[in-house]
């Protein structure tokens, strides 16, 4: 048993950080968050250069090929900085369907564009409120084409392409549900920006009028590539999210050393000390649940459905949790449009929605918790 | 990130496993392999004794605490290998709770302080689990603020002449030896007129009284000596180092309660499972799906934690001030589950027969029980403290008795 990160890939994350750190400032952050672009997209560029899009994609088809392991560490940095970029969107989901699912020339078509920064993609799955359900999918495929309305899309203005759940059938089953890929610059698509919380995620409405769509895998497989792709993303997620989650923890932290009161530095205070003792342990469990995530989807484990939902849950609760407290723990200043705590507090409840609810993934978790116990 | 067993880890595991299966006490399967968070109870039998003569068995054969040196009655095992043989041995392993101090924290201090000719005599016995060892640290006014202790220790001739009193000494009443942190130098600011020493719990002087505890039972003890003579080569570390030896129980005492701290998840799971509400079994209400999945994810967390921190041990690092963090999350989690576990029993919830069907005294237990687990070995507030402090850096709490000398501290009360 090893249960770390082997230095290879600590020397990646090192070199992800210190990347990060100077081309994601908050600065860059903000100009995406106040409206003046929509990405960034010379991060983005930057991002494909140092090969960290296709960290995970097969050197055949203009990636790294290193592995999961290699992107979950780069997934961390990402949250750190909060980058302004389509990751989430392009690699954990996109990538990810068309690896898991594609055929040979739809990974020979999409793949490299990924990995050199050229197409971005998202996936449209919501039709409005409402967790991942296939019931409630409305958006309908038929003869090469899709319809229908789909809300919201992470990214979806922005976005080149799209893999789109859509109905083929009227069963009322799983297997009604196909997946296709679409061309988001082609003719029947119709995008709305729709403001949000955290424009550097932003969010689409996406309309389809028949739309020309390509069947990714099986289509009658669709909602059980989904789910494998939603379990993959949220480790990878949820690495992001335990990013977002420490560097609040250090903020605070280093407020707490920093800003003096009655005399004292107020991490000197007993009630701020244990604040901050908390927001340790909860990213700490959440960091050890996203390290055995980061182990069920490198080695494809039958633990993974599991894996995925425990560390999604854990991190979602832990990077609401530190960045709520760190707010507080910098009291007014903590507050203001100008210190950058709301921008991790934005992102902590932007993500924690991104891929199906904390209700959603921790009924997922039971029903995977009692599968295994009656098998 | 690798959770496959090395070849010569596979080669280990098969070896205990092999021979747990032809030596484990077979009689106890039944009630040691039901959920049993505190206390285990052995129908019609004495659990000392019973878990006397396991603990004996496993040293002959060269089981018993696997990571401690051959010579002290160890095996040499790394890390690893320790946590292969927790999982093997399973629930036989609840039958280690009376040893857990005397090996998990006495011993170690015996290792890095006693001298060559001690640890020889008195080590391979602690391992086999002839003798039974306590930790005598606390006293009435001296608990979180373990420092700031009375119990004396003088120096007459070559022996130290010890008064005094100590409180909450899990398992005195039936222990061979404890350890003992003393003052010696009152003059001196509270940390530095210490000194740690090891006695014979049947020394002339020394007299144990049980007290009842919340939950009705009696584990803990209080403890007085008078005139109590042991001779200075019982002492462990320098006179008036007695707080870093202590340094070294506590962290050891960290790990090793951390580790195996029950969370009360699997038979809160097992539980909601079986358990029948008005609108059908406990675990499709929604709002049992929500607690059980957040507590899931603590134990789930605490695991791999303690993985993390397995991982880190055996490439040599020691354990750290983050270990904190097993007791901390565990014993506040005990406590709730115990709590939300009898409300799904609604007015049932109240009944402590833990032979009915209908009801799950069990958790009823844990309740009593539970407060502590948040309590002993370091409270709440003192394990956030050393996050805080240690892990985190923060500035420490203003001590007003640091530097004064400890006979002009003020004193209140007793
Ligand atoms: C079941 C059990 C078994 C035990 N076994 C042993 C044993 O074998 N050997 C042994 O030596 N001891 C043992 N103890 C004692 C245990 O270590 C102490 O009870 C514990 O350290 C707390 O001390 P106290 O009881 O004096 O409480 P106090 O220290 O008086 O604490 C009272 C309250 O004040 C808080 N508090 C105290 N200081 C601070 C501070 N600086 N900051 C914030 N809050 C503070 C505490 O958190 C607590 O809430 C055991 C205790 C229990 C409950």
């Amino acid at each position: 048993m090893n249960f770390e990160f082997s230095e290879d890939q600590k020397q990646l994350r090192d070199q992800a950080r210190r990347y990060l750190t100077e081309q994601s400032p908050p600065k860059a952050v903000r100009a995406v968050l106040e409206g003046n672009a929509p990405y960034d997209k010379a991060l983005w560029k930057g991002l494909a250069e140092m090969g960290f899009l296709g960290v995970a994609i097969p050197e055949e088809f203009g990636g790294a090929g290193a592995g999961h392991l290699e992107l979950c560490v780069i997934a961390e940095e990402i949250g750190r900085a909060l980058a302004p970029v389509p990751f989430s969107s392009t690699i954990y989901l996109a990538a990810e369907a068309i690896m898991l699912a594609g055929s040979d020339a739809q990974k020979a078509k999409w793949l490299p564009k990924i990995a050199s920064g050229e197409a971005i993609g998202t996936l449209a799955l919501f039709e409005g409120v409402g967790n991942p359900s296939h019931k409630a999918i409305k958006v309908s495929a038929s003869q090469g084409a899709v319809s229908g309305t789909k809300t919201p899309v992470a990214d979806g203005a922005i976005a080149n392409f799209a893999i789109v759940a859509a109905r083929t059938g009227s069963t009322g089953r799983e297997a009604d549900i196909g997946l296709f890929i679409v061309d988001l610059t082609g003719d029947g698509v119709t995008r709305k920006p729709l403001a949000n919380l955290d424009q550097a995620h932003g969010q689409a409405e996406i309309t389809f009028d028949r739309a020309k769509a390509e069947p990714l895998g099986n289509t009658a497989e669709g909602w059980n590539i989904l789910t494998r792709v939603l379990d993959r993303a949220a480790v990878l997620m949820a690495f992001e999210q335990v990013g977002g989650a420490d560097r609040a923890l250090e903020m605070g932290r280093d407020y707490a050393l920093d800003r003096v009161a009655f005399g004292r530095p107020i991490g000197s205070f007993q009630a701020v000390k244990h604040i901050l003792a908390d927001m340790y342990v909860s990213a700490t469990l959440a960091r050890s649940n996203c390290y055995y995530g980061a182990w069920a989807l490198s080695t494809d484990a039958g633990e993974l459905p599991e894996a995925a939902a425990t560390a999604r849950i854990s991190a979602t609760q832990a990077f609401q949790h530190c960045s709520k407290n760190n707010i507080q723990v910098h009291g007014g200043m903590g507050f203001t449009w100008e210190f950058d705590c709301h921008l991790y507090y934005r992102r902590a409840n932007v993500l924690a929605l991104s891929l199906g609810s904390l209700t959603y993934w921790e009924n997922q978790l039971i029903d995977r918790m009692r599968f295994r116990n009656a098998s | 990130m690798n959770f496959d067993d090395t070849p010569q880890e596979a080669a280990f595991r098969a070896e205990a496993r092999a021979w747990i299966q032809a030596n484990a006490p077979k009689e106890f399967e039944a009630e040691l392999s039901q959920p049993t968070v505190g206390r285990i109870k052995l129908k019609n039998r004495d659990i000392l004794e019973e878990s006397k003569k396991w603990q004996t068995k496993k040293a002959a054969a060269g089981w018993a605490c696997l990571h401690w040196p051959k010579e002290f009655g160890g095996r040499g095992a790394t890390p690893i290998e320790r946590v292969i043989w927790q999982q093997e041995e399973g629930f036989y392993g609840k039958l280690e709770g009376v040893f857990l101090i005397g090996q998990g924290m006495c011993g170690p201090t015996m290792m890095a302080f006693g001298s060559d000719a001690d640890k020889k005599k008195y080590l391979p016995p602690l391992a086999s689990g002839e003798h039974v060892w306590c930790q005598l640290f606390s006293e009435p006014s001296a608990g979180s603020d373990v420092a700031g202790l009375r119990t004396r220790a003088e120096k007459k001739g070559d022996d130290w002449i010890i008064n005094g009193q100590k409180v909450w000494t899990t398992g005195a009443h039936f222990s061979d030896y404890g350890i003992v942190i003393t003052r010696t130098d009152p003059t001196q600011p509270k940390h530095k007129g210490l000194t740690m020493f090891w006695l014979d719990m049947k020394s002339p002087g020394v007299v144990v009284k049980p007290i009842k505890q919340a939950n009705g039972q009696s584990e803990f003890n209080e403890v007085y000596f008078t005139d109590v003579k042991i001779p200075d080569s019982q002492r462990l570390g320098k006179v008036g180092d007695g707080w870093n030896v202590s340094l070294t129980t506590l962290m050891n005492e960290r790990m090793s309660i951390g580790a195996r701290q029950s969370t009360g998840f699997p038979e809160l799971f097992a539980f909601c499972n079986d358990l029948m509400l008005e609108d059908g079994p406990a675990i499709d209400d929604k709002n049992v799906r929500s607690k059980l999945a957040g507590w899931a994810v603590k134990a789930s967390g605490l695991k791999y934690t303690s993985y993390r921190s397995i991982s880190a041990l055996s490439r040599g690092e020691r354990p750290g001030p983050e270990n904190s963090i097993g007791k901390l999350v565990a014993g506040t989690m005990l406590q709730d589950i115990a709590m939300f576990a009898m409300d799904l029993q609604g007015a049932s919830g109240a009944l402590t027969d833990a032979d009915s069907p209908s009801i799950a005294g069990q958790f009823q237990s844990i309740l009593l029980r539970s407060p502590s687990d948040r309590i002993a070995g370091g409270t709440d507030e003192i394990l956030r403290n050393i996050i805080a402090e240690r892990v985190l850096g923060l500035p420490g709490d203003i001590r007003v008795d640091k530097d004064v000398p400890f006979n002009a501290i003020p004193t209140k009360g007793r």
